[in-house]
């Protein structure tokens, strides 16, 4: 079955999703980012739904989904380069991804995921 | 000009689910819908489509490019045989579930379309008709 690729960046994790998704496939990218997160002691998770046209009720959930369990285990979600139209679609389908980060590109996501890590770096400083 | 269409698509699998939206991205963007026009549809036929095929045990789409007073636009008739709606008007409320979604396929869908109508016989199948015009 088809997998789609995880990379690391720094402490964090990319998801660039390029395909559209049948529902096997994002099952197996939740399960599969859980799995990362807690091998590689990831921090955070960025997934990139630029390329995606649409995000559906089944797509939303699994957003969702990723984000709840990546807080639980003490990794960050951002969603990042939602579509305009997307945005304005999934808010009438009612889907509010009120559990979810966003921003506007990958590089602004990373940024907040970076500013949650900084307060722990400092620590790190004092202690030198 | 758009010239009038109709196809058929079944809906067997999660793989016809995704075929549905890429037709309906092909159909919308023939009948001239604007982007925001366009995602709302395939949108809202992804849901129907997916509700087919978890409540209804699979089913079809009927797709058609149709002129209606003048506006091109294109409607979208899903069918399924499974076990019908019991209690319709409950379920186009946000948050009804029988399964396991999130109860936002059917109110969503109908939010997202300019025309919409659902017929259910308990025992007999699920007929829901969505159209969005160019404007």
């Amino acid at each position: 079955m088809d997998r789609i690729p995880i990379l690391k960046l720094g402490d964090a994790l990319l998801v660039t999703i390029q395909v559209d998704m049948h529902d096997r496939l994002a099952t197996a990218l939740e399960e599969d980012l859980t799995n990362k997160i807690v091998t590689l002691g990831a921090k955070g998770v960025l997934i990139d739904i630029s390329a995606l046209e649409i995000v559906d009720s089944f797509i939303g959930r699994m957003l969702d989904n990723i984000a709840a369990v990546s807080r639980i285990l003490d990794a960050d979600t951002v969603v990042v380069g939602m579509r305009p139209a997307v945005a304005i679609t999934l808010v009438e389908l009612g889907l509010s991804l009120s559990g979810v980060k966003t921003a506007l590109n990958v590089e602004r996501g990373m940024a907040l995921i970076q500013r949650r890590l900084e307060p722990e770096d400092e620590d790190a400083d004092e202690q030198d | 000009m758009p010239t009038s269409r109709t196809e058929l698509l079944d809906i067997r699998s999660s793989d016809d689910v995704v075929k549905v939206r890429q037709q309906t991205r092909v159909l919308a963007t023939e009948a001239g819908l604007s982007l925001v026009d366009q995602t709302k549809i395939i949108t809202a036929a992804s849901e129907l489509a997916r509700n087919a095929l978890d409540y209804g045990g699979g089913g079809a789409v009927q797709m058609q490019v149709l002129q209606k007073d003048g506006r091109w636009g294109v409607r979208l008739t899903f069918e399924d045989k499974g076990p019908g709606i019991t209690d319709v008007e409950a379920a186009l409320k946000d948050g009804f579930t029988t399964g396991t979604g999130l109860g936002l396929g059917l109110g969503g869908a109908r939010r997202l379309s300019n025309e919409f109508s659902i017929e259910s016989k308990l025992g007999a199948g699920t007929k829901v008709t969505i159209a969005r015009w160019k404007v």
